[in-house]
């Protein structure tokens, strides 16, 4: 028997959430795809482009003043929340995919070559996967694949063998995987990758809403984020990169606010992390994601993160329990997703069933085909929690699912 | 507000479950594969044709109850039909479904199979699906 919990304290500060659909009120289980926002984001951005608006960098009157503090006092907080040794290790990037781009163009142009290896993981999603096809490709490096168990874990016995090449210059794989859930041994993986001379390349989106992420603890080299996976905006994301990683990098985007001083004929760069943020940069959307970590460490992210993990689980538990359903993934520790198939019904129709019961849910391969492959299913169903998850999200999931099975049938 | 029975007729269901020709073909003179990146599912539609008559149609491949429903209807609506003719069923299909085209009713008259597919135009993100064998057998008669 599954306890019941109780009301969600900070679901009334996501006005998205206060909607009906398909005549029922709305259960927003898409939150891997992206969250929603709390209004503390929402007014931190509307603030900014009532009272500050301006460029930033180099102007010399009071709103350039005041929007580039705001952007620089952005980047400060995110640094802060992922304990980056100074600010000038992150990045703003649009996301975590142009983050992943950075990297592969920037760093890897430098550093790979031929007869290079740059080891994938098959549970990486397609955007820290195709970046090092295209760099592979350019610089005659290659790409190994690091397992995965059919619990979905990290074959971390793989990892082993490809390093043992010799050959690796470069490991990437995500911390939190958006398509089943399973949170990777990051501090193992980066010190194994570290032992042999090899650089990581975290992909976090999935981590910065349901777990704590430590740069420095975790030992890695690079690590993506996006900020509309973690309560923030869209369109606003930040790498974290050593620093000494980043200055011997050369820019991967070249324009104006990324220089110190140019000629027609040669330009000198400006410093990190200028170097690698050419034109406007996206001031309210970084303004908006710094007060999306502020407004998660001043909910008490851990009780949240409690909440919501203790709904994933029940959620598996009672799902499991419908004939002929199967939640895909067992890894021993996971993130606040549960991915399923049905039987009878495609996960297409499942979340056209789910909709009109007002449940929104994922349906397709999540932007993860190989790992598709590897467990051995086309694509799957996906219910994913957040700190605003409640009960009542629950029970209309389950019941979107005893839906699904009067119309389609349960087992055959 | 949309009624699931629209979308999910009996008829659907059953070849959804059911589906007739799915099948490989290997006396096929046309065939081509259609591809949903949504979903990541895929079809294979086969054609064997003779003279100006399509005198075979078959599918294979797994998808949703839409895709499924849709291929399978779709041999059942094809076979036997002159190249004109199949051409013609598709465009009045595809109108059926997408509101930027104009529909033509009359035309689909006969096939009331297919009609019942008419309810996945209220769902915009399912029509790729109701579409897909559809494009793949276009594809397959063209050559591409």
């Amino acid at each position: 028997m599954v306890a019941t919990i109780l009301s969600n304290p900070i679901k009334d500060q996501f006005p998205a959430l206060d909607q009906m659909v398909s005549g029922h009120p709305l259960a927003y289980l898409d939150s891997a795809a992206t969250t929603q926002r709390p209004v503390a984001v929402l007014e931190a951005m509307e603030a900014f482009y009532r009272h500050d608006n301006s460029n930033v960098h180099r102007g010399i009157h009071s709103l350039s003043v005041r929007a580039t503090d705001h952007y620089d006092d952005a980047r400060r907080q995110i640094a802060r929340f992922v304990n980056a040794s100074v600010p000038e290790e992150i990045v703003f990037t649009k996301g975590c995919t142009e983050a992943v781009n950075l990297v592969a163009q920037a760093w890897g142009r430098q550093n790979l070559t031929q007869g290079d290896v740059i080891a994938v993981s098959e549970m990486d999603h397609h955007s820290n996967i195709v970046p090092w096809q295209v760099i592979a490709e350019a610089t005659g490096a290659s790409i190994e694949p690091i397992s995965v168990t059919q619990k979905g874990e990290l074959d971390i016995s793989s990892l082993r063998a490809v390093l043992a090449t010799g050959k690796v210059k470069l490991v990437a794989f995500k911390h939190v995987c958006n398509a089943i859930g399973t949170v990777n041994p990051v501090s193992e993986v980066a010190e194994l990758v570290s032992t042999h001379g090899a650089t990581t390349l975290v992909d976090g989106a999935q981590a910065l809403a349901h777990i704590d992420v430590d740069v420095q603890a975790l030992g890695v080299d690079f690590y993506a984020m996006a900020g509309h996976k973690v309560y923030g905006p869209m369109g606003i994301g930040a790498l974290f990169a050593r620093k000494e990683l980043l200055e011997a990098m050369a820019p991967y985007q070249v324009g104006g606010g990324m220089i110190q001083k140019v000629t027609l004929t040669s330009t000198t760069y400006a410093p990190v992390p200028e170097k690698f943020e050419p034109g406007t940069p996206n001031v309210p959307g970084a303004i908006g994601f710094a007060a999306a970590l502020d407004w998660l460490s001043d909910s008490g992210k851990q009780r949240l993160w409690n909440l919501e993990s203790e709904l994933a689980h029940q959620a598996r538990e009672r799902l499991q329990s419908i004939n002929g359903l199967r939640v895909i993934g067992s890894a021993r520790e996971t993130a606040p997703i549960v991915s399923f198939v049905m039987e009878d019904a495609h996960p297409h129709d499942i979340g056209t069933v789910m909709d009109s019961e007002g449940v929104a849910i994922r349906a397709g391969h999540h932007c993860c085909q190989p790992l598709m492959d590897r467990m051995g299913v086309g694509s799957t169903a996906r219910a994913s929690f957040a700190a605003y998850s409640t009960q009542e999200d629950v029970d209309a999931l389950i019941r979107g699912a005893e839906r699904v099975v009067e119309i389609f049938g349960g087992k055959c | 507000m949309l009624n699931l029975t629209d979308l999910y007729q009996e008829i659907i269901l059953d070849h959804g479950k059911a589906p007739r020709n799915k099948r490989t073909m290997e006396t096929a003179t046309h065939w081509a594969e259609g591809y949903n990146p949504l979903c990541g599912d895929q079809i294979k539609v086969y054609l064997q044709v003779e003279g100006e008559t399509v005198k075979d149609v078959s599918f294979s491949g797994n998808g949703c109850a839409i895709s499924q429903a849709s291929a399978s209807m779709m041999t059942e609506a094809l076979v036997g039909k002159t190249i004109d003719e199949a051409n013609s069923t598709f465009q009045s299909f595809h109108a059926m479904l997408v509101p930027s085209d104009k529909p033509d009713q009359a035309k689909l008259q006969g096939y009331d199979e297919l009609q019942a597919l008419e309810g996945v135009k209220n769902y915009p993100n399912r029509i790729k699906c109701a579409t897909l064998a559809w494009h793949a057998f276009k594809s397959a008669l063209e050559g591409k």
